[in-house]
This record gives structure tokens, C-alpha cells and sequence, in this order.
């Protein structure tokens, strides 16, 4: 059964907590949340307090003056965690440059993921580690390549059965923002992707805002309703339930996996702090809306089914602070030693194969340095 | 040895391609049952099957933009742009992604993509179907630049071009798509990232590429029999540029015409007048003398002819190198 086929259409999100913490039955999502035990829900709070926490810490080192710029995701851990849960390691995801949570899930070293934002890699971690590709900061040109990446899926799985796809079919996530929603290349990239029934989830957090333009600029109606037009199931589900989250994005990988195409899901979700450190949301947004959003907090609604069911203690949450605390000096620690490449590294990573130009460049860049070196005027 | 168009010579090497690796694959618009606005493609769909030569939705950031994710995959994706004046939709997935994925992943990921582009003037046509937009690309650094003048370079240029682990933008002569030459499928051309002396000559160098190498070598037999020897060099890669061999040239000669159909103003003809001053300033008989296109849209094509680089324009400009 597709989703936007039943009374739980489009504009009503799929909630499965409710802000005040009470689980609702749902009568396709429940069967996608059978494994999820006491055990997990414990992990999913802690993925999403440890992303919180790197979050915090990553901002602090920009304002100490030791990153270049940092995007805070502080009110999205549950779209990132719920969904980067659904995948499978052998699964590729097409970040944007937000996705810190979704990185959680994919293994990809918190201090690793710095380097870009410290200003001493243009990527940071290698993407074929924990198919996590690298942030990309051109809004939505990962999305056409989202598309081709699950079509080149599709002709590898080309005349598997259906077995062999739910057993073995890869898939591909690619996330982006309400804003990005309105870049050409999403529309291309989606056109493409279910024109040749490419296993693509299009995942949009919908934070609300695009820097400092709101929602309502970027589209008349919720995005969901665009992927009928595109002729893909849209889902809209509560950006900060971290279950519905997993759910419908089960749900999508399991449709996109078994070769029926794309899918599209809207999680509604809401940027808490600034776009960027070097953002100040003061100049464009009430701090009413900020004040409505605040106790839809993913983390308190989780924090409250878990404590009301008696899945935590107190001890649960003293010891993950104290986790996090020694994830967040750790990572510190780390990025504070990252050596910085010297500039005679990027001559070499211009081109996969020798280069007239490059070597010319190089050696001149070399020789003037060594200048340097010899009059002693660095010493 | 067999005798076939520009062209044919293409759709040969995509063939040997397609055969010989089977990640390659071919995507664009109307590449497929058509084969191609100038038939390229021609017979590869029938004979590879729509799942690797594809008709792509009608998209070019698109078509990039997938290719660069299917190179992420470890495939071969040989891209088609319909037209030269139509790659701008493209122009941010090829300078923003495409040549910067292996810089940015500090070398870890490889996007071997080559993109087939038709360019150049002369055909009558209106507008958008005859720009040179190559400077604009060869600006950029990460991504690889060859244009082929004839058959038998054609064949194989498209080859290297596919071997090639950096992103290669392949220009074709679109004027020249007819002319017709002999292809030794046996023996490889020279490298594609290597200029070519096709005309040897004392007096002066002109260096051409794509559809005005024909071009320099009329306006070289046209100088002969004014009793001058023009060597003539058919440049190939636009990025990088065998300035060796173009120094070499010019230390003999002593005089540099450079023509080009883009326009004069930032095109790559004032790149190669700078590098030659630099690298072979003692040797210069005359300043490098550039033969482009106006600063202006490429004209209408009842007045292409005098917009574009010709026998007498460049016979005009030796004539302005030799007085000095
Ligand atoms: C092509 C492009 N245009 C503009 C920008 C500058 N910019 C960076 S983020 C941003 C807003 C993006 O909003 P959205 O897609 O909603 O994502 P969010 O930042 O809210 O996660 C803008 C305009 C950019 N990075 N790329
Ligand atoms: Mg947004």
C-alpha cells in the first residue's frame, strides 16, 4: 500500500510520538518499527544527545576562532538519526552540508568531519569508507548525482528478482533543504531519477528556512504534493519523531530497493539556533516562532516516552553527558591536531593523472618557497 | 587503414569503447534511436542496448549531474551535449562538481566523465548552434580539454579521452563532421594531450585547432607560393597546452600567429601569446599575433563569414608579423 493512498495523506505528517511523548498506532508504520526495542530507543536518544553535543562543541570552536564556519543542525537530530537508521552500510548517502546526525549512523569520525570546516580539506572524511559522500556546498548539485548514482545501481541490479533486490539492492539517500527544493537541479534530478525507476529516497528537512527566507517564499504548497508530479510516493512525516522518521524511510528504501523507483518524503523539522555562526536569525524571525517550535525539541519528546515508560534513569542521562562530554573534548583534541597540509599537497590532487601545467606550477611554487627558507627570513 | 568521416571516425571510436569496456556507457539527447542530432551515435543503441546507450530526459544539468554520480559508482559515462551554446545548463555541474570532485576528496575519488560537445561556427545556422565556448572550460582547472581536426585523431582521441581518469570535455569540429580521412585503427594517434606539427615550415608558426586547422594549412599553401614556409600546428589539447612544442616551433620560426573561432578577448589565444613571451621571448621576431573572433555574440550566419577566421585573415596577419 503507498502511503499517500491512505487517510493519512500528504498534509497530515506521519507521527508516531506525539510532542508530549504517547506512541500511536499506525497502521502501515508500526510494521516497520517491529525491531525497534528498549535497547534501540536508548541508541536513538543517544545518537541523537552525541550529535547534539558535537554540534555544540563544533560551534564553540568556530566562535574561539579555530573553524572557518560551522552549521549548527540543533533541532533536526531526529530527521537525521531516524532516517540515517533506516539505511544499510552498503547503501551510498548524498549529504548536504548539515547532515552531521546522518554521519553518526554512518560511522564517519565527528573530528574527521571538521576538516572541511577547519579549513584543511575540501572534503574532510574519504566517502567510500562508509558511502557518506562529502558535504556538498552548492545547493542541491548532489541531487542530479543522487540520480545517476541510483541508476548506475539499477543497471547492476538489472534482472534481479525480487528477492534478490530486498536481500541485496542497494539504494541511495540524497537530503537536502526546503530551500534547495526550488534549485533547478532538483527538479532534473528527479525527472531523471524516476524516469528510469533509479532506487532514489529524496529526503528534504524542511527546517522552515532558507538562511533568513521563510518556507512559504520557496512554495505555495507542502513539497510533498510535488512528487505526484514527478510520479513518486511522497510521504510527509514529523521532521522531530525520530520513530516516524525510521518508519517512512524504511518504508522508502524498502519501495526505492525492490525497483519500483523513488520516493520522496517532507519531514517537517525546524532549525533551532542560526544558518550558520555567521548568521543572526534576530534580523528576520520572531522569537515567537522560535518559542513555538522550542518544546517540539526532538530530544525532550524522546527524553519523555523513554522516562514515562521507564526505559531511562537518571544514570542513563549522567552517564551519556558524561559520554558526550569526553566525545566532545576527544574531538576537540583532534581537530585542534590536525596538521595542515601544506599547499604544495593540492598541486597534486588537481588531476587524477600527470599534469604539464600542474608540475610547471609546482615546481615553481616549490622553488619560490624555498627561497624563503634559505634567506632564513622565517626563522 | 579505412576511409571514413570526422564523424564516422567518432562513432568508431565509441564503438571501440563501448566494446572494449563495459562500464562505459553512452547518455544524452536523442543519442539513441535517432543516433544523434549529427548521427554520432548512429547504430551504438541497436547495437549496445538502451541500457547503455541512453536517450536521457532533456536536461543537461542533468545529464551531467548523473554522469558525475554513475563515475562515483565506477562507470564510464561518455556524455553528449546537443549543441555548444546549450552546455550552460551544465555549466555549474561541470566547474562546481564535475572538476573539482577529485581535488575535494584530496584525491580519493575519481570522476572519469568525458562530455562530447559539436562547437564552431560556419554551418548557417542560427543562433546558439555555433559558439566556442573552450576558453570558458579550459579557465577551469580539473577538467581536460581535446578538440580533434581530423578523422584518424577523431578515432582515437575519443578513445584516450574514455581511458582517461580526469573529466574530458571533447569538442567537435562540428564544420568538419563531413570531411573525410584515412584512420589507422591499428596504430594509436599521439597522445591527446599533445600538440602536433602537421605542416613544417622556417618563417612563422601558426597554431589552430579543431575546425581552423584546415584553415592554417590552406592559408600555409597560400603563403608558399608568396615564397613563405609556415609551419603549422594543430594544438589538440586546449587543456593542457603542449607549450613545448609550440616554443620549439617558434625558436626556429621566430614569428606566432594563433587563431582561434571564440573570440579574441579572453580566449586562449592570449594564454599561448603570454606563455610564448615568456618562454621564448629572445626567439620573437614580431609580437604573437592573434586571429579570433569580435567581441561581440556570434553574428548572424549571413555574416559568419566575416566574423570567423579565414585564409585571408590569417595571410593578413603573417603579412602584419613579417613587418616587423
Ligand atoms: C547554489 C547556491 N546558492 C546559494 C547558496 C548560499 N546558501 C547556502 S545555504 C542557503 C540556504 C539553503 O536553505 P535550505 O536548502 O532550506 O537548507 P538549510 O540551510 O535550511 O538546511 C543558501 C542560500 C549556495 N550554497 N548554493
Ligand atoms: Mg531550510
Amino acid at each position: 500500500m503507498t502511503p499517500a493512498a491512505t487517510e493519512v495523506g500528504p498534509k497530515d505528517p506521519v507521527q508516531i510520538l506525539t510532542p508530549d511523548g504517547q506512541r500511536l498506532p499506525h497502521e502501515i508504520y508500526d510494521a516497520y518499527l517491529g525491531d525497534v526495542d528498549e535497547d534501540m530507543l536508548r541508541g536513538f536518544y543517544r545518537d541523537m544527545a552525541l550529535t547534539r553535543r558535537f554540534d555544540q562543541e563544533a560551534t564553540a570552536l568556530q566562535r574561539q576562532g579555530q573553524l572557518c564556519l560551522w552549521v549548527p543542525l540543533r533541532g533536526q537530530e531526529a530527521a537525521q538519526i531516524g532516517s540515517g537508521r533506516a539505511t544499510r552500510p552498503s547503501d551510498y548517502i548524498f549529504p548536504t552540508y548539515r547532515e552531521h546526525g546522518v554521519a553518526l549512523t554512518r560511522n564517519v569520525s565527528f573530528s574527521e568531519m571538521l576538516r572541511l570546516f577547519r579549513g584543511i580539506s575540501g572534503g574532510g572524511w574519504d566517502p567510500r569508507e562508509n558511502n557518506f559522500h562529502m558535504y556538498t556546498m552548492v545547493l542541491a548539485a548532489q541531487l542530479p548525482h543522487a540520480a545517476g548514482y541510483g541508476m548506475a545501481l539499477s543497471m547492476e541490479q538489472r534482472g534481479w528478482d525480487e528477492e534478490k533486490l530486498a536481500a541485496e539492492g542497494n539504494a541511495v539517500v540524497a537530503y537536502f533543504g526546503d530551500g534547495s527544493s526550488t534549485e533547478g537541479e532538483t527538479h532534473e534530478s528527479m525527472v531523471f531519477a524516476n524516469s528510469f525507476n533509479a532506487p532514489v529516497v529524496y529526503f528534504c528537512q524542511n527546517n522552515q528556512w532558507a538562511i533568513s527566507v521563510p518556507f512559504e517564499v520557496q512554495s505555495k504548497v507542502p513539497l510533498v504534493e510535488r512528487a505526484a508530479g514527478y510520479g513518486m510516493p511522497g510521504i510527509r512525516v514529523d521532521g522531530n519523531d525520530v520513530l516516524a522518521v525510521l518508519a517512512v524511510t524504511r518504508w522508502a528504501l524498502e519501495h526505492a530497493r525492490s525497483g519500483k523507483g523513488p520516493v520522496f518524503i517532507e519531514a517537517d523539522t525546524y532549525r533551532l539556533g542560526a544558518h550558520t555562526t555567521a548568521d543572526d536569525p534576530t534580523k528576520y524571525r520572531m522569537t515567537e516562532e522560535e518559542a513555538a517550535w522550542a518544546p517540539l525539541d526532538p530530544l525532550i519528546r524522546l527524553e519523555t516516552y523513554l522516562r514515562e515508560n521507564n526505559i531511562v534513569d537518571d544514570a542513563f542521562f549522567e552517564q551519556l553527558a558524561k559520554d558526550a562530554d569526553q566525545m566532545a573534548a576527544t574531538v576537540r583534541e583532534d581537530a585542534m591536531a590536525f596538521p595542515v597540509p601544506p599547499l604544495a599537497k593540492s598541486f597534486e590532487q588537481v588531476y587524477a593523472e600527470a599534469h604539464p601545467l600542474i608540475q610547471e606550477e609546482l615546481a615553481w611554487h616549490l622553488q619560490y618557497e624555498a627561497g624563503f627558507a634559505d634567506s632564513g627570513e622565517n626563522a | 587503414m579505412s576511409t571514413m568521416t570526422l564523424a564516422k571516425a567518432i562513432t568508431s571510436g565509441l564503438d571501440k569503447v563501448l566494446e572494449s569496456n563495459d562500464k562505459a556507457l553512452l547518455m544524452g539527447e536523442d543519442i539513441g534511436k535517432l543516433g544523434g542530432v549529427y548521427r554520432v551515435t548512429d547504430g551504438l543503441q541497436d547495437k549496445y542496448g538502451a541500457h547503455r546507450v541512453i536517450d536521457s530526459p532533456l536536461g543537461e544539468a542533468g545529464i551531467v549531474g548523473s554522469a558525475v554520480g554513475m563515475a562515483l559508482r565506477g562507470f564510464c559515462p561518455l556524455v553528449e551535449i546537443q549543441f555548444d551554446g546549450f552546455v550552460f545548463p551544465a555549466y555549474s555541474q561541470i566547474t562546481t562538481q564535475l572538476a573539482k570532485m577529485h581535488a575535494r576528496s584530496e584525491g580519493r575519488l575519481t570522476v572519469p566523465v568525458v562530455i562530447r560537445i559539436p562547437y564552431g561556427g560556419g554551418i548557417g545556422s542560427i543562433e546558439h548552434h555555433s559558439e566556442s565556448p573552450e576558453a570558458l572550460f579550459a579557465h577551469t582547472a580539473g577538467l581536460r580539454i581535446i578538440t580533434p581536426s581530423n578523422a584518424n585523431d577523431a578515432y582515437w582521441m575519443i578513445q584516450q579521452a574514455a581511458a582517461c581518469q580526469d573529466p574530458v570535455i571533447y569538442f567537435e569540429p562540428k564544420r568538419r563532421y563531413w570531411l573525410k580521412g584515412e584512420v589507422d585503427t591499428e596504430t594509436p594517434a599521439l597522445d591527446a594531450f599533445k600538440a602536433q606539427v602537421v605542416r613544417s615550415g622556417d618563417d612563422a608558426t601558426i597554431v589552430a585547432y579543431g575546425p581552423l586547422v584546415p584553415v592554417a594549412l590552406a592559408a600555409a599553401e597560400a603563403a608558399r607560393e608568396e615564397g613563405r614556409s609556415i609551419e603549422v600546428i594543430d594544438l589538440r589539447s586546449l587543456s593542457p597546452i603542449d607549450f613545448d612544442t609550440i616554443t620549439e616551433s617558434v625558436q626556429k620560426t621566430g614569428r606566432l600567429i594563433v587563431t582561434h573561432e571564440a573570440p579574441t578577448f579572453g580566449g586562449l589565444g592570449g594564454e599561448i601569446a603570454a606563455r610564448i613571451s615568456e618562454r621564448a621571448f629572445l626567439s620573437l621576431e614580431a609580437p604573437v599575433l592573434r586571429v579570433g573572433g569580435f567581441h561581440m555574440p556570434y553574428p548572424i550566419s549571413k555574416v559568419e563569414s566575416q566574423y570567423l577566421p579565414d585564409i585571408d585573415k590569417l595571410l593578413e596577419a603573417l603579412d602584419r608579423s613579417f613587418a616587423y
